[in-house]
């Protein structure tokens, strides 16, 4: 597939997870692909990962709740590339635990990451995303990422709910803002159900310390498994699909709708 | 075009006009064979000689013509991966207030009995694919089952009643292990002849069209093209992970409130 010959994307959390597999996806269809991520550009994984990636990729560190860093990266991204067609806003952290014993910090940490880093990414890069998205059809696209859990409530997940029900909101809310001032940028988010993910098995690694869980991390996995109606979880590169399918001109009518992608999970 | 059909067969109802001949184009460019109903057999000729699809003249709420149209699909095609439950109607629609009672079931049996007649004859038949059961169902629901028209009651109770059918038949087919996929889709106005029609036969079409595109807040109705690529995306197994979902395609017209 090369619907994104000669389009530039920029991926926030684009090292591993579904981030790392829409910067492989991407570059498949054609796109230029900046990789933003916490890591220093010396870093040895960035290095691996670019050299991997080839000529097409580049890599830009970006600590999403940082205002400045948000302002300088859409200035290196204004000079180096003078265009922006798609910006997926996917770095994000999970905060579990009981809302009376969650301390504040990890509320403010979780809030800032899932969805300050949205504000700030759209905020700064909407200037340049404009002029871009006005020599495209389908017009410059921001692709945020979501989860089920910004649909539906879970147990001792209340700052991850928080932000990701907040980014399906905002994602709406700029679509909006956009589509009515007539500026041609399109903005939808989408909703992974359980993905195997670093985040995942990190998640169940910890939750698997707590001797009161009594499970394995393997267990809680067979049992996301089991509880997902098609019989299983679902791979990083799926959702980049459908990240794929919102970033091209495929998606040129679609703005502010949000991609449900859980194999079934959220119909039951 | 990439060709990630190939192989693979399709049935498109409604397929002589609009989405549904739009989706056939689509659906041939990816590689896929391609079987579509309707009604309109000088439009079908037409789409077939341009695509080599076959068209079948089945109106999609007869359920005495379903068991014959899928022996004539597994005569000529042995296999379905695809089925695009499309046709529609607001043909009879009118308020609570003053829509008759032939309008009313009118509607139901096309946008609602059709549906359902669709989704479980193409179910059936996908189970029973050569190599293992499987399949891609995708459901033409509208955003008017998510914002009910007045005037259109029918319409909009009927595309909201798809979506149920939509994610019970997802759930049966995943809980039973078919690995069929059932999805709908909610798109906004689209500019296909039922909608330049209404427009046409208004009192006022310049203000009807105007009223049309400005549901939207990009101030456009879709075009066609617009909406097969979400299809082809959804029949494709780049979304083996997507069933029971409901896909808005809309130019954001139901992301907030109307009218602001």
């Amino acid at each position: 597939m090369k619907r994104l010959q000669g389009r530039v994307a920029l991926v926030t959390g684009g090292l591993r997870g579904i981030g790392g597999a829409t910067v492989d996806r991407l570059l498949d269809e054609g796109a230029v692909v900046i990789i933003a991520d916490l890591k220093p550009a010396s870093d040895e994984v960035v290095q691996a990962t670019l050299q991997r990636l080839g000529q097409a990729s580049s890599y830009v560190q970006l600590n999403v709740t940082s205002e400045a860093d948000w302002q300088s990266a859409a200035e290196t991204v204004r000079r180096d590339f003078g265009r922006l067609d798609i910006l997926v806003g996917n770095a994000g952290i999970d905060g579990v635990g009981s809302v009376d014993t969650m301390p504040y910090e990890t509320w403010k940490r979780v809030m800032a990451v899932n969805i300050d880093g949205l504000f700030l990414g759209t905020k700064y890069f909407a200037p340049l995303m404009t002029e871009t998205g006005a020599k495209t059809r389908g017009g410059a696209s921001i692709i945020n990422i979501s989860s089920i859990m910004g649909m539906v409530g879970w147990v001792d997940a209340s700052p991850y709910n928080a932000s990701k029900g907040a980014a399906r909101l905002f994602t709406k809310a700029t679509a909006l803002e956009f589509a009515r001032k007539g500026i041609p940028i399109r903005v939808n988010s989408v909703h992974p159900g359980f993905i195997r993910t670093p985040l995942l098995q990190e998640g169940m690694d910890r939750a698997a310390e707590d001797p009161s869980v009594g499970a394995t991390a393997q267990d809680m996995l067979a049992t996301l498994d089991q509880g997902t109606p098609i019989g299983r979880i679902g791979e990083a590169s799926e959702i980049a699909a459908g990240i794929a399918f919102l970033a091209s001109d495929d998606a040129s009518f679609m703005t502010g709708s949000e991609l449900v992608i859980d194999g079934g999970w959220t119909a039951q | 075009m990439s060709k990630r059909l190939e192989g693979k067969v399709a049935l498109i109802t409604g397929g002589t006009s609009g989405i549904g001949a739009a989706t056939v184009r689509r659906l041939v460019d990816e590689g896929a064979k391609v079987a579509f109903t309707g009604s309109n057999a000088e439009a079908a000729a037409k789409l077939c000689a341009e695509t080599g699809a076959s068209f079948h003249a089945v109106r999609v709420q007869d359920a005495d013509a379903w068991p014959k149209l899928m022996e004539e699909l597994h005569t000529l095609y042995g296999r379905l991966d695809i089925a695009f439950a499309n046709a529609g109607t607001e043909a009879g629609d009118g308020s609570i207030e003053n829509i008759s009672i032939e309008g009313w079931n009118n509607i139901v049996a096309v946008n609602q009995t059709g549906v359902m007649l669709t989704v479980q004859h193409a179910m059936r038949a996908m189970k029973a694919n050569p190599g293992g059961s499987g399949g891609a169902i995708i459901v033409n629901s509208s955003m008017n089952a998510l914002r009910a028209m007045g005037n259109f009651m029918a319409y909009s109770v009927t595309k909201s009643a798809v979506i149920a059918l939509t994610k019970s038949a997802a759930l049966h087919c995943a809980l039973t292990g078919t690995k069929i996929r059932v999805n709908a889709i909610l798109p906004g106005v689209v500019e296909t002849a039922m909608i330049t029609n209404l427009i046409e036969h208004s009192a006022d079409p310049v203000a009807t069209r105007a009223a049309y595109e400005s549901l939207s807040p990009m101030k456009r109705m879709a075009k066609v093209n617009e909406i097969t690529g979400l299809v082809a995306f959804l029949s494709s197994d780049e979304a083996a992970f997507i069933s029971g979902s409901e896909y808005v395609i809309d130019g954001a017209s139901t992301a907030g409130m109307q009218g602001v």
